[in-house]
């Protein structure tokens, strides 16, 4: 009997850290910043569950069978947390922090109650020192083994909705287990049971519709605009929302903030084709968010813009969601752009095609598989789809960040004989960023622009292509698909600004 | 099972199949075939019961085997303006050692998989890789540029050692002070061999022809790799694992059995240098160097046209009335013919000389001083990357250490392509550490399946998932897959007698050389070639110097 009741406070112990973690883990992963979202989730948690050991004092009759109400209240409202508050946040996105702390408390309150009461039961038969010294003990080994398995395998192989939903499992379980270890003294608790069983069904199927529920939190969602997470199996996308900030995460790098994604796009696009008023057809590779699209747009002239992009979960999502085609001003569905995904290295190889204008936006050459789309050899191939008088811009990471990797990008352009134009602009959620603009003949920027532009005039132009002193051209090597210097620069570089 | 190796297998499967605990249920092995060498017709060697000729045709030269070195001796007769010439051929397909297979996913490999940078003596060598659009400007440049495409692309190599994934094939994680300058030490030695000059000779050229004669360096051929290391106080384990894997990997053979001079060879006869690339780059496709026999048979083509008869058996050479008759059976047509040339170029591994000439007693009792080591190679096609262990990426080729395979090389690394999905591995393993009999025997008895298992269940230590993403594993032996360069071979009178010019034969195979290299295969064939020319009176300009 007593060994019983030890192992259930080792279940119990470890549902109790299970909902804690889950709810530090469902938070961090919907609102961002895991430091606070942790420590305030573990803190209110404890608090909470200190309040529930002060409650204790007052069931003083019925243990056992409080016991067991408080497992399956426990069980019913841990176990559907995780799929509640995620369903609060897709449909309601305001109040998810209030119902995330109140869960937290409610939960913390249930679970601070568990272990007061065990002991009770327990001091029937044991001396103080050896119910202390034993319910602790197994109190903790739950907790650690919980610790040791969420992130292993709980949530690689259930994900957090399902994980929250097997231990709300556990404790109704333990419940049931508690029922019938004390069958005696619980002879007519026939109600009781009842809501045991009825807590069992509602979550065996809440585990068994989990996966239908999420897909359906996602198709919500996706009409609704409000925030986005997938993982394609290229990538994985997450759009956060805060108040009028819309940002795009891909592999947890921040893409763009709606708030100044105007500077970056404008300083990619503008001080070229202000230049090129002959430019009819664009190529833009990689910007699956058509926000470089909407400024090409702004020119009359372009007759087609063709982009291509990997991740067609990307360009989807952009051309159906109805804050992003706002933001991207609906460039996607222009009759004039022609979406394609695929992978840009192969579409390159396999297409005849040349552009007056090429827009490179790839991500940070952050690995090998990436570092190729900055190399020597794609660079050649690039410029076989460049018509006579043809610009090319190139994103090229940060020049005061990462300035060696800056430049070896524009000695890469060099080495396979085009003439290169660097420049930069301040992007307040990226910093100082870079540009490279490639071509046949030398470049003279504009001496204005002729559509509308919230960051870039005439008088400022000129000062987007001066480096100052701290990042002003330093020797690199030329990035080779069989060297890889960029990635290495890269790695080195960003690493430094990381500490 | 190294500990870290366990630890971090524990914390992949999340405790949850704790060796001792009943075997982990097992995916079911992936299809696949059991190929190779064609052992069936070879065997009719033995039996001797082929049908006599029913009909003659007059070759002015015949040249028997299409590997590297009778591919390279057609293309050097063809590019001379001689277009007189047959290739026969005992495989469906042309190519040796550097044969490739093709699936839906990607060329590989069969055999061959790299080419080093070529040696400034490697003249035909670059040649024909200018010839071949990869090496622009002067072939004869000291550092010529090569077309990107072929140079393998960052990062080249790794090593599984304890759990963690490294760069290099060298050991260096947790490596002592005292065996790293060890490691220094023969790279000393490697370097001043790299440098030394007996007149115009290297000491170890590639090819080997070229090489320094002085009497210091051919006693090396006269004891193991491993007592030379250990004569120069060089006794690291790790250097020696490094070493062995070396000459496993170039010729099928341990560092206990391998001769000094071949297994220093290895490291001092590379000194092929690249404009763009640095000098330990190698070039190389998803096939391998299949692409070298494509380029060879298509430039053969386009000057001589159809030279080649593939799939046909000699099974008797002789020399009869100033001509040489080579008896020839085509088992298709289920019949022999006799080819009656002028000239041969013998460019078939030398093991099959006994079995088919006739008379030529010294030839053949040199013949049998040459041993051959057999390999296994598998081909893993894969329905994406498997997961991987922590430290160094994905490399073209990846090296494990400690265990009996040679490692494998990704044949989609060189694809320009920025996401990987989809694509092939191919797994080398010499049959070492054992007699070449014993290992023709293991070759011979093991079925694909235990084959499968022992591959997967290796690859498994980096890759936890390999079993579920292999979606098909064909096996491809070869019982003779090159001569092993035992102490005594390279600079024996054996060796020597098939490097001779005869009045109407020739031998241009990697045998010659005493090692299977393309560089080496290459040489003979094309110097085998120039010999003809020469005997016939024909003009030319040489390749070969």
């Amino acid at each position: 009997m007593n060994q019983a009741l030890l192992f259930s406070v080792f279940i119990v112990a470890s549902c109790g850290l299970a909902y804690e973690l889950i709810a530090g883990a469902l938070s961090s992963y919907l609102l961002g910043d895991s430091i606070t979202q942790f420590s305030t989730v573990i803190g209110s948690y404890l608090f909470a569950m200190g309040i529930g050991s002060w409650l204790s004092r007052y069931v003083e009759r019925n243990l056992v069978a409080r016991f067991v109400q408080i497992e399956l209240m426990v069980g019913v409202l841990g176990g559907f947390s995780a799929a509640g508050l995620f369903f609060i946040f897709v449909w309601f996105s305001t109040p998810f922090k209030l119902a995330l702390y109140l869960a937290v408390f409610g939960i913390g309150v249930l679970v601070g109650l568990e272990i007061p009461l065990i002991m009770r039961i327990l001091k029937r038969d044991l001396s103080f020192k050896d119910v202390v010294s034993q319910v602790l003990t197994f109190d903790y080994l739950g907790a650690l083994a919980v610790s040791i398995l969420f992130p292993l395998l709980l949530v690689p192989q259930l994900g957090l909705v399902r994980s929250g939903l097997l231990f709300g499992l556990l404790n109704v379980l333990v419940a049931l287990w508690a029922l019938w270890l004390f069958r005696e003294p619980l002879r007519n608790s026939g109600w009781l049971k009842t809501q045991a069983f009825v807590s069992l069904a509602v979550l065996t199927i809440g585990f068994a519709a989990a996966g239908q529920f999420t897909s359906l939190a996602e198709a919500h969602l996706y009409a609704d605009e409000i925030v986005y997470n997938e993982t394609s199996p290229y990538q994985h996308i997450v759009i956060t929302r805060w108040r009028d900030d819309l940002r795009l995460f891909l592999n947890n790098n921040l893409q763009f903030s709606s708030r100044d994604e105007y500077r970056y796009h404008e300083a990619l696009v503008h001080p070229a084709l202000a230049t090129l008023p002959g430019a009819r057809r664009v190529l833009v590779l990689g910007g699956g968010d058509g926000l470089a699209v909407r400024e090409i747009l702004k020119y009359p002239q372009i007759e087609s813009v063709t982009l291509v992009d990997l991740d067609p979960a990307m360009t989807q999502l952009f051309s159906t969601a109805a804050a992003l085609r706002k933001l991207n001003a609906q460039a996607l569905s222009s009759p004039k752009v022609r979406v394609l995904n695929a992978d840009a290295l192969k579409w390159l190889e396999d297409n005849d095609d040349v552009f007056d204008f090429v827009v490179v936006d790839f991500p940070d050459p952050s690995n090998f598989a990436i570092g190729k789309l900055y190399s020597a050899a794609f660079y050649r191939l690039l410029e076989k789809h460049l018509s006579a008088g043809a610009l090319a811009v190139i994103q090229s990471t940060s020049p005061l960040y990462a300035r060696q990797s800056f430049w070896c990008v524009v000695a890469t352009l060099e080495s396979v004989g085009l003439v290169t134009t660097p420049y930069h602009a301040l992007v307040p959620s990226f910093g100082e960023w870079g540009f490279v603009l490639a071509g046949r003949r030398a470049y003279q920027p504009p001496a204005g622009y002729s559509v509308e532009t919230r960051f870039l005039t005439a008088e400022t132009t000129p000062a987007l292509f001066q480096f100052a002193k701290d990042m002003a051209r330093v020797d690199a090597e030329v990035n080779h698909l069989n060297n890889q210097a960029l990635v290495r620069y890269f790695e080195r570089e960003w690493r430094q600004v990381i500490r | 099972m190294e500990r870290r190796d366990f630890l971090s297998a524990l914390a992949a499967a999340g405790l949850a199949s704790l060796p001792g605990c009943g075997a982990p249920a097992q995916a079911a092995l992936p299809p696949g075939a059991l190929l190779g060498t064609a052992i069936d017709p070879a065997h009719r060697l033995r039996e001797r019961n082929l049908p006599p000729p029913s009909a003659t045709r007059e070759v002015p030269v015949l040249i028997v085997g299409a590997g590297i070195g009778g591919l390279s001796a057609g293309w050097k007769l063809a590019k001379s303006g001689f277009n007189d010439f047959l290739m026969v051929e005992l495989e469906a397909e042309a190519g040796g050692n550097s044969r490739s297979g093709r699936n839906e996913v990607s060329a590989f490999p069969l055999a061959a998989h790299y080419l080093p940078l070529p040696t400034r003596e490697a003249t035909a060598v670059r040649e024909l890789l200018a010839e071949l659009g990869v090496l622009h400007g002067d072939p004869r440049a000291a550092r010529p540029r090569y077309d990107e495409r072929y140079l393998c692309a960052t990062p080249q190599e790794r090593l599984y050692r304890n759990g963690w994934w490294q760069e290099g094939i060298l050991p260096h994680n947790g490596v002592s002070a005292a065996e790293l300058e060890q490691y220094r030490r023969f790279y000393a030695l490697i370097d001043a061999f790299k440098q030394r000059r007996d007149g115009q000779r290297r000491a170890f050229a590639l090819p080997m022809a070229l090489s320094s004669r002085a009497p210091d360096l051919l006693a090396l051929d006269r004891l193991s790799m491993r007592d030379w290391l250990l004569a120069q106080g060089l006794d690291s384990p790790q250097l020696h694992w490094y070493v062995d894997y070396a000459c496993r990997d170039d010729y099928g053979t341990n560092i206990s059995e391998v001769s000094a001079w071949a297994g220093i060879h290895y490291f001092a006869c590379r000194s092929g240098e690249a404009q763009d690339a640095a000098s330990d780059t190698v070039l190389t496709t998803p096939g391998g160097n299949g692409w070298l026999t494509e380029g060879l048979a298509q430039s053969i083509k386009a000057r001589a046209g159809d030279r080649l008869l593939t799939g046909s058996l000699v099974f008797r050479v002789a020399e009869e009335g100033g001509r040489t008759n080579v008896d020839l059976w085509q088992p298709e047509q289920q019949r022999t013919v006799r080819l009656s040339a002028g000239q041969l170029i013998w460019a078939a591994p030398l093991f099959l000389v006994p079995h088919v000439f006739a008379g030529q007693d010294t030839l053949k009792l040199a013949a049998r001083s040459f041993s051959y080591a057999p390999w296994l190679v598998a081909n893993l096609t894969l329905s994406r990357f498997p997961t991987d262990r922590a430290g160094a990426s994905m490399a073209w080729d990846n090296v494990l250490y400690d265990s009996p395979g040679l490692g494998y090389v990704v044949s989609t690394h060189q694809q320009m392509r920025m996401r990987p999905g989809t694509t092939v591995f191919t797994y080398y393993r010499a049959l070492s550490g054992m007699s070449p009999q014993q290992g023709r025997a293991i070759l011979q008895e093991t079925t694909r399946k235990a084959w499968a298992d022992q591959i997967l269940t290796e690859l498994e230590r980096p890759h936890p998932d390999i079993r579920q993403v292999t979606t098909r594993l064909d096996v491809f032996r070869n019982a003779h897959a090159m001569a092993r360069p035992l102490p005594g071979l390279i600079w024996g009178q054996q060796r020597a007698l098939f490097a001779a010019d005869r009045p109407r034969l020739r031998f241009a195979h990697a045998d010659v050389s005493g090692f299977s290299l393309f560089e080496e295969a290459q040489y003979r064939g094309v110097l085998a070639a120039e010999r003809t020319l020469h005997r016939l009176g024909k003009s030319f300009v040489t390749s070969l110097s």
